[in-house]
């Protein structure tokens, strides 16, 4: 039996840097993919920020211009972009957030069945994407009266005459909140459902004999602090997922300015001036600010959720 | 004694019906209702014969389901003169070597990054979690003079390529490799296994569910996604069928146009669907092991 461990040993030592070979070659197609397509991009993305490049002649360095004119002489920017960037995203991110783990924690008081099909039903809208549905909602939310919101508010005497909603400054921004929180129970919201179900049912009964009175109080001191990994998990999907899908103005109202920027997020504004003005050094300046913003909303989440002190 | 025999904490993940149940029934069937309607929604009006859609106060239901709108999206011609199977031809083919080549390679660096040493491998996890947190959409410039620079412009492959690396894919199969044993692993090395064959023999066949769950995910991502053709193909015979979709009303913005983007929207999401009725119970199972320590 020694004998065994030592010729094993042996080997091992011999054999370790040649595995540690083998494990480069199984990592490497994935580090290729990752360096091309999401590392240079963000080191770009850092560098160009701190250019004028205009798509054409070689991007010349003029250090923090680009940031300090985001933030004195950028007035859609500063009066449209930020607070409509910040109203979705709260509502979306946090909100959506609080959302989905309430009606994952009801769903798991649930009989299997039941909860297996109303899961599903609530689940299903985030398989959509939201730019093709976009398709969709242009007819429910169509500004004549065959529209299906402008029929239906019309024949329940609610309106006079037939609201033009994707173009309105009033309702746009509304209308991409309720359109993203419908197809925002994705990954994170299955994750925090496995994370109640699997919780062990004896530190329910302890917690009980400890004097937990309550379902709230149940959840609060046994059922969050049980599945804080799959919480940080579900936060950081639902932080990703809302400025992911944050171009959803520019394809419901069919334009980018959104009309008279009601719908104007930061995504959108990167995309303006990239694609359209060819000002690449600002919107790479502006790319920059968004994975900042991104990064600190999830600095927020490890907070609350992380085993790590940081 | 009797406050026990109301312990509410059996309730989670009940077996059987209690009356407590109905409130949360309560709650959540108009969240239901609310999800459920615009689905419905594309299911009625992709089956809707041209007279139906033009009925004024427009109606939910289908009265007379008709596959007129399905054919008429099969026979329409773009522009320019392109049939919308090409781009569903191109849609499919470029979904199955996504899914083909991202669960490769994300099942293999899973494996290594749970199971195997090497330097630098501390690191990794670490970007790899940190970049959990990365949004595509913010670097799409320059993406796009990345792409430009190697020459992938009109190049069927730009579809295929960004989607390889996906960091919640490869941290799902590694939290889901991290369960499995290491003495099973050291067992088949003992009978003289190599590292290829402990991943195809031991690996792949224990970590289904995981993988079930990326696909889905890839899937979703890759199926969906206009962007690829809008950014990087200017050949419209190589773009995909969510993008011909999302011109679809764009160019016909009359009622008729309505029930052909219904139905392609139907095609659009039943695959989904399909996907993930059929791998529900595997994905659940990897989202038990979902959580970030």
């Amino acid at each position: 039996m020694s004998e065994l461990l030592l010729k094993l040993k042996a080997k091992k030592t011999k054999a370790f840097k040649e595995k540690q070979n083998i494990a480069y070659l199984f990592v490497f197609p994935y580090v290729l993919m990752f360096t091309i397509f999401i590392i240079i991009p963000v080191v770009a993305a850092i560098l160009l920020s701190f250019t004028y490049f205009d798509a054409v002649r070689f991007p010349s360095w003029i250090g923090f211009e680009n940031y300090i004119n985001i933030i004195t002489n950028d007035e859609v920017f500063m009066q449209y972009v930020i607070p409509n960037t910040m109203k979705y995203a709260i509502i979306v991110g946090p909100g959506g957030y609080v959302l989905s783990f309430l009606l994952a924690w009801m769903l798991a008081q649930l009989t299997p069945k039941v909860r297996t099909i109303l899961a599903l039903i609530i689940y299903s809208p985030s398989l959509t994407s939201g730019v093709t549905m976009a398709v969709l909602w242009r007819v429910i939310f169509a500004g004549d009266n065959s529209g299906y919101l402008n029929s239906v508010l019309l024949t329940l005497g609610l309106i006079v005459e037939p609201i033009i909603w994707l173009q309105s400054q009033e309702f746009l921004l509304t209308i991409m909140i309720i359109v993203t929180l419908w197809s925002s129970m994705g990954v994170g919201f299955l994750a925090v459902l496995a994370g109640i179900l699997n919780v062990n049912t004896e530190l329910y009964e302890a917690g009980y004999i400890d004097g937990i009175k309550n379902k709230f109080q149940e959840m609060l001191y046994i059922t969050i602090p049980s599945i804080k990994p799959q919480m940080l998990f579900g936060a950081v999907m639902a932080i990703v997922g809302t400025f992911s899908a944050s171009g959803i103005g520019v394809a419901l109202s069919g334009s980018n300015p959104t009309p008279q920027y009601a719908g104007q997020l930061i995504v959108n504004h990167i995309e303006y001036y990239g694609f359209f003005k060819y000002e690449m050094g600002y919107a790479a300046a502006l790319s920059v600010i968004l994975l900042i913003v991104v990064y600190m909303f999830s600095r927020v989440a490890f907070r609350l959720f992380g085993s790590k002190d940081e | 004694m009797k406050k026990h025999s109301k312990f509410q904490g059996t309730k989670i993940n009940p077996s059987r019906f209690h009356p407590s149940q109905i409130r949360y029934l309560v709650i959540l069937t108009p969240v239901v209702m609310f999800m459920l309607l615009p689905l419905l929604y594309i299911f009625n009006h992709a089956f809707k014969p041209l007279e139906e859609l033009f009925y004024y106060p427009p109606r939910f239901i289908v009265e007379r389901p008709t596959l007129a709108n399905f054919t008429r999206l099969f026979q329409v011609t773009g522009t320019s003169g392109i049939p919308m199977s090409r781009y569903f031809f191109n849609s499919v083919i470029v979904t199955v070597l996504v899914l083909v080549a991202s669960v490769l390679i994300s099942t293999m660096a899973g494996y290594a990054l749970s199971k195997l040493n090497f330097k630098g491998k501390k690191a990794m996890n670490e970007i790899n979690t940190l970049s959990l947190m990365f949004v595509g959409i913010a670097v799409t410039i320059p993406r796009y003079l990345i792409v430009e620079q190697l020459g992938l412009i009109d190049n069927f492959f730009v579809h295929v390529l960004p989607y390889l690396a996906v960091p919640v894919g490869l941290f799902l199969i590694k939290q889901f490799v991290d369960q499995i044993p290491n003495e099973l692993i050291d067992a088949s090395r003992v009978d003289g296994a190599n590292e290829w064959q402990i991943y195809t023999k031991i690996i792949l066949p224990l970590i289904k569910p995981a993988i079930a769950t990326i696909v889905i995910l890839s899937f979703q991502t890759v199926w969906n996604s206009a962007d690829t053709s809008t950014t990087y193909i200017n050949n419209d015979l190589l773009k995909t069928f969510a993008f011909y979709m999302n011109t679809l009303t764009a160019n016909t913005n009359a009622v008729a146009g309505q029930g052909m983007a219904a139905a392609a929207s139907l095609i659009m999401f039943l695959p989904n669907l399909i996907i993930f009725i059929v791998m529900q119970s595997k994905v659940m199972d990897t989202m038990a092991h979902s959580g970030i320590k």
